[in-house]
């Protein structure tokens, strides 16, 4: 697959590698990752079966987790995405999630985001004890390590580019 | 006292979920196909159970991971494992870290490495292209990620090129995502010996 079939990719949008440049190669050499990672942000933001996570909701905490990360416009891409505003406001990592009933699940995604390694069996267990069902927790899980995967190789991507050979 | 083990090894424990996996007799097809699942293979992990609760990403995501992992070209593997190595210490995933060292030392035919790493952690002795290698996924593990223009020029100072960088970022990005489902999903935990 060449990069000009890659019609809709996130990361080629967001990461501006000019065409022709070593960078631009490199990522040709791997554009069936590229593909897939797009594969992958539509399973995890528009699934079929989204169970208690609408899209909007979905692209709420996504946005939420490239702000914690700072990549605002990745944060700006998936804000557009979200059409109810009470759910827009789960975005901005100021926000608690109180009014929207959502506090427990904006907590968690906060930590495992920002403060992994201090994830223990108790926040799970919280999650649990609120009424989330297993299902809907491996499913934050997803979404939160997805765009942990995300960000990281835009920043990766941007460093290169900044810094190109 | 508790089975749950803290501490960085190469010993590969066990890994056991903090959510009930899916049961292999009331998956559904879609699960049945996502896991592979045939009459001559029904062995499937705990794992791979708990993941299979979010059906539409598990089907995704093992292609895209077996491909930044395994794929031909670029960064040899034993480098790859260093950059998943890197993240799953920040993040302090012990089951990766297990998995992942124990690979590199198998495919490197070395152990010296991740004994240093694991002991020292930033401060270990390694050789310039794995100092390089390991500061840069360490810095990129982070939230946000802290990694440097000096760290990537570091990078092709050592004679990384654009491929295996691209494979670098790629394979510690993928543990910043594997490392927030082992660790968070579940506790390693001591081998039951059979």
């Amino acid at each position: 697959m060449s990069m000009e079939t890659l019609t809709k990719s996130t990361l080629l949008d967001l990461a501006g590698i000019a065409g022709g440049s070593p960078i631009a190669a490199a990522l040709e050499g791997r554009s069936n990752i590229v593909a897939m990672t797009q594969t992958t942000e539509d399973a995890v933001l528009k699934p079929v079966d989204a169970g208690s996570w609408s899209h909007d909701v979905r692209a709420a905490l996504a946005a939420r987790i490239a702000a914690l990360n700072g990549e605002g416009a990745l944060a700006d891409r998936y804000c557009g995405l979200i059409a109810d505003p009470e759910v827009a406001e789960l975005a901005d990592p100021l926000k608690s999630g109180k009014v929207q009933g959502m506090e427990h699940v904006c907590d968690f995604m906060d930590k495992v985001a920002a403060q992994t390694r201090d994830v223990d069996a108790e926040d799970i267990r919280t999650l649990q004890e609120s009424g989330v069902s297993d299902a809907d927790i491996v499913r934050l899980c997803e979404i939160n390590a997805f765009m942990s995967y995300q960000v990281r190789v835009l920043a990766g991507l941007r460093l290169m580019k900044e810094t190109g050979a | 006292m508790s089975d749950v083990i803290r501490k960085f090894t190469r010993n590969v424990p066990d890994w056991r979920p903090r959510v009930e996996p899916v049961k292999l007799e009331e998956a559904s097809q879609e699960q049945l196909d996502a896991l592979k699942v045939t009459p001559s293979n029904t062995k499937v992990s705990a794992y791979v159970l708990t993941l299979a609760h979010d059906v539409e990403t598990l089907k995704v995501r093992s292609p895209l991971f077996n491909g930044i992992m395994y794929d031909k070209g670029g960064m040899s593997r034993d480098e790859r494992e260093l950059g998943a190595i890197a993240a799953s210490m920040v993040n302090h995933c012990i089951y990766c870290a297990a998995v992942h060292a124990d690979r590199h030392a198998k495919i490197a035919k070395d152990t010296t490495v991740t004994d240093e790493l694991f002991a020292k952690g930033l401060k270990a002795d390694l050789s310039t292209r794995d100092r390089a290698i390991f500061d840069f996924a360490h810095a990129l593990s982070q939230t946000p990620s802290e990694a440097t223009p000096e760290q990537m020029s570091a990078l092709r100072d050592a004679g990384l090129d654009e491929a295996e960088i691209l494979d670098l970022i790629l394979s510690t990005a993928l543990f910043g995502w594997a490392n927030r489902l082992m660790h968070v999903l579940g506790d390693p935990v001591r081998k039951v010996s059979a």
